[in-house]
Formats: structure tokens, sequence, C-alpha cells
């Protein structure tokens, strides 16, 4: 079968290659929404380490996206079913212990291979997702979703039961997702965030606090803090969490940063903290997402950090969309009819 | 309903080779397989008939057969001495099956154009619902000179309003039906494109973007750029 992939050949140069590809076990997926990450801007702008870029690209870039069966040969799926896809290639190394994400020879979808900008996508069944009752373009940013669900369920697992307070260090879309889930999975908590931009902050209406980051004052205390700033805010983010966390806290770094962050190690240890580093997710995340957006309340919740642009019918509009999303708050969404 | 019309009925004179081009490999397929499961994927497609010359009609059965597996079954039709009367004997077959309808509507397209992507056929079938005939295009990138006697132009019209057609080409099938049986025989000889008859009756036929990917392949240059492209 002959597809249409759309690839990103070097920064801000978009090129199509003509792919013929064999799906026998494999189910065709037309995507219908897709979302942007920062991931796929650093790339596009060629904000990424020059020996990166020339290590993966050319590639298709965008790893979130939801879409719809065309064909499936093992009949695991329905035409015409709604599904999310998993960016994840899976590896079986210590499948019993270590998480997809993190295994060795695991690989993901837009990192050195090809991710979702395709005419359709083949992917095994295992990584589909299905779902109903979503509206496409929340769909869509299911895998961010999922990230957030992946880090929550990691602290879940390692913090102790003190949860009176959780605080958020962020005010992007990474901390609202996690501020939402975190509200959702811990009612009786507060859920405190803390950020930079009092206008993204006005935006968390279901927290419980908020704070602008240089109003915080010696006593304030969480039991638990998640690091959802990223770039340049990590440093300045760790550090406050370090300095206002309970002792035996566990902190989520889930920003990602492409320089290195120095960390006050002698408070960790006098504290005694847990910090854990989460990235991406696993099929298990995807599910645990889908459950929880199926609540009419968290689409509408999440459909106010969403911003649906015109739809991508041409090459060009895929400059459009990077460009759109440069100037956008939150995540940039829209519907793949090329 | 909507059904695809995939028309190969060529016996590849144009290449010079012991077998029609349709038939030839492009990557690990024969080019007519790759267009064949392009239209499968297609959901909107209730059907897909194709439309063989009688010779190769056991040789494209074959084919089929090796490639294709899925549940959706591809119909073989006979097809006539040219473009029009191949699309006929697919419409009639489709009559023969499904009965006659003002609501049926046919999308065809050439055999040697595997580039096709979903969204010229999803945009084609909505034109085709809508407007009740479309043509496939794309922008002119020459200039157009036309001449009467190939030795001198007469004009060259600007370039704005100039367009390469492509195919699919899609119909409201009893109206392209109605039209075609009303021409008379010499107007049939002249009139080969379906959009044509469309245009010299009177009825507008809506432009889809086409690709300039969505290339023909009807020469050993053509087929050299093909596998260039894979």
């Amino acid at each position: 079968m002959l597809n249409s992939v759309y690839q990103l050949i070097s920064p801000k140069i978009i090129s199509i290659k003509y792919q013929d590809i064999s799906f026998e076990d494999e189910v065709l997926v037309r995507p219908d929404y897709l979302a942007l990450c920062h991931a796929d801007q650093r790339y596009y702008q060629g904000k990424r380490d020059a020996k990166v870029l020339r290590k993966k690209l050319p590639m298709a870039l965008i790893h979130e996206g939801c879409g719809t069966v065309l064909y499936d040969p093992t009949h695991t799926f329905q035409p015409g079913e709604k599904v999310i896809m998993i960016p994840n290639v899976l590896s079986t190394d210590r499948e019993d212990e270590i998480f997809e994400n993190y295994r060795k020879g695991s690989a993901f979808l837009s990192s050195g291979r090809d991710g979702f900008m395709r005419e359709f996508v083949n992917l095994k069944p295992d990584r589909l997702v299905p779902y109903k009752e979503i509206e496409g373009k929340i769909a869509a940013i299911t895998e961010f979703v999922s990230v957030g669900m992946h880090g929550v369920n990691r602290f879940s697992k390692l913090a102790h039961s003190y949860k009176e307070r959780i605080g958020v260090w962020g005010d992007g879309s990474l901390a609202f997702v996690v501020s939402s889930i975190l509200k959702y999975r811990f009612p009786a908590s507060k859920i405190c965030v803390m950020g930079k931009n009092a206008d993204k902050l006005n935006q968390f209406s279901f927290a419980d606090e908020i704070h602008l980051i240089d109003d915080l004052t010696d006593g304030f205390t969480v039991d638990h803090a998640f690091e959802c700033a990223g770039g340049e805010g990590s440093a300045y983010a760790i550090d406050d969490i370090i300095r206002f966390i309970n002792p035996q806290g566990v902190v989520a770094l889930m920003g990602v940063s492409e320089a290195k962050v120095p960390i006050n190690t002698r408070d960790i240890l006098e504290k005694g903290l847990v910090f854990v580093g989460c990235s991406r997710s696993g099929r298990e995340d995807f599910e645990n997402a889908v459950d929880f957006m199926k609540d009419k309340k968290i689409q509408n919740r999440l459909n106010s950090i969403i911003y649906e642009t015109e739809p991508v019918e041409k090459l060009l509009d895929i400059h459009r969309v990077f460009s759109v999303d440069m100037n956008t708050n939150f995540k940039t969404v829209f519907q793949w009819k090329i | 309903m909507v059904f695809g019309a995939i028309l190969a009925g060529g016996t590849g004179t144009r290449m010079g080779l012991d077998k029609p081009k349709q038939f030839l490999m492009l990557g690990e397929k024969p080019i007519i397989i790759h267009t064949v499961e392009k239209f499968l994927l297609c959901q909107e497609l209730d059907q897909i008939f194709v439309g063989v010359h009688p010779d190769w009609m056991i040789y494209t059965e074959d084919l089929l057969a090796k490639y294709i597996h899925t549940d959706k079954k591809v119909i073989l039709v006979a097809g006539g001495k040219d473009r029009n009367e191949t699309i006929f004997n697919i419409v009639e077959r489709i009559e023969e099956m499904y009965g006659e309808s003002e609501e049926h509507i046919l999308v065809t397209h050439d055999s040697v154009r595997p580039f096709v992507t979903l969204r010229m056929l999803h945009d084609n079938i909505e034109a085709a619902k809508k407007y009740g005939a479309c043509d496939t295009v794309v922008a002119a990138i020459d200039t157009i000179v036309v001449s009467e006697d190939g030795e001198v132009i007469k004009d060259i019209p600007n370039r704005k309003n100039m367009f390469q057609g492509q195919t699919p080409q899609s119909f409201n099938m009893s109206m392209l039906k109605k039209l075609y049986y009303e021409l008379s025989i010499e107007e049939k000889e002249i009139l080969t494109d379906a959009c044509k008859i469309c245009v010299v009756r009177g009825v507008s036929v809506k432009l889809v973007r086409g690709e300039i990917s969505n290339i023909k392949i009807t020469t050993v240059d053509d087929m050299k750029m093909a596998q260039a492209m894979l």
C-alpha cells in the first residue's frame, strides 16, 4: 500500500516521502485530529542539538493523535472504530518490572522514527486504545493526558500517605493536566499551583490555591510536589520545591529541560526527599487517560487548554500550524485532512 | 451507494511492452494493485469495480487473488473499446447488482495513477454528491500554448485559468448515464472524457484539488519517476 509521509527533512522544511508498506499484522488508521507538543516544535524550529537533528531527521513529526480504523487484518477492531494511537514501539526487555516507556530497546514515533503526520498510520493492535464519547479535538491530546497519568501513577506508588497539600510548579498545559488528574485522584488533598503568569494561573479554576512564585513566603508548605515547568524554569521550580516541601516528600520531575539543572542536594538529603523522573507513558496510562476523559466535566476542563486551528489539507498548512502554535499559550490541535 | 470504477482497459501500447503498464511492478506490487488497495482503504466506497481489457481478465483475477486479502471483494468487468465504454460496462454491472438509483455516485479513476490519496477520494465523493460531477486537477505549472496545426501558436491563454486534469473524476451515476445515452455515435467518438460530456451538455463540473504526485504512469520516463518517488 502506498502511503504519503510528511517528513521534516531539516528545520522548517517538510517533504513528502512515498512509502510502500506491508501490513499483514498491523491496523491501518487514518488520523482524524493531531496535537502539537513542545518536542515537535523544537525539532521544527531546529532548537535541538545539531547532532540530534542530524541523527533523527528526516522524520514525520507528531506523536499525539486520534484516528479512525480503516482496515484491520487482525480483526481486533472494526473499520470505522475510533482509536487513540500509542507512539511507543515496544521492547520486552525486563517487561515484568520496567515500564514500557523506559525499557531499553523501546522506540518512540516522532523521535527517530516517523510520527503521525502520514496519510495513514500502520500500528500493531496493542498500540491502539479504542474510545467513544470523547470529542475528536479533545481525544487528540490523550497522549499528553496519559503522560500526566503516568506521573501521578508513579507518584501514588511512592508517596507516603500524608497528602494534605500537593504542589504543582508550572502554569502551562502539563501543569494543567497534572493538576486536573491530581484533583480527580486525590479529592481530599489541596492542590496548589505555582506559576509565573497570573493570566495562565487563572485558568486553573479547579485548583484549591494558585500562587505567583514570587509571592511564596517561608510559611508555605506542600507534602509532595510536581515539577511541570521545564525549560529555563526547571532550576527555579526545583529550588522552590526543595525549599517548601515537607520531609520525605516525593518530587515528580516532569518538565523537560535542554540544559543541565543544578540541584541543592544538601537539602534533599536533609529532608530525605524522593525524586522520580517521569516521561512519556504506556498503554495502561492511555487506558486510564481515556477513562478519565470520559467524564464530560473533565472534557470541558481540557477544552479550555485546547486551541483548534484550521484543518491541515495541504503541505503548506503544516507550516501554518507550527507558526500558530508559537503564539498559543496551550495545546494546538487540528484536523488532519491532507 | 458509492462505487469505485478503476479503469484498466489499456493494452500498454505507448510503452512498447509485452504487458499493459498497469501490470508493471512498482516497488513490490503491480501498479494496479497499489491503486486497488487505496480504493479498498476508502471507507466511503461501498464496492470497487475494475474495468479490464477482456484479454487480461484472468491475469488480473490472479493478481487480485495473490495480493488482495480483504473481506471486501473487487469485481472485474470487461472493458470496452474506449474509456467511456469501459465506464458504462461498469455502470451496467452496478445496475444489475444494485439496481438504478438517483443517489448512486461513481468514482472513476485511472489504474495507472497509484499515488491517489484518501483525501482526493473523499473530496471527490463529497463534490459529486453536492455538484453532480467533479474533476481532479492541479494548477498548470507550464505556460499552455494553443496551436491548431501543431506548427504555429494560435493563442496563449492566461496560465491562472489553466489546470491539468487528473483523475479521479466522479459523477452522479444516473445523470452521467442520461447524458451519455443522449450522445450520437459521432459525439461518442469525440467525447472520450466523461467530464467533457458534462461540460458540452452544460453541466457544471466542480474542481477538486489533486496533487502533482498523482502522476499517470504512461511512459518509461513516468515509470522511472514513480520508482524514484518510492
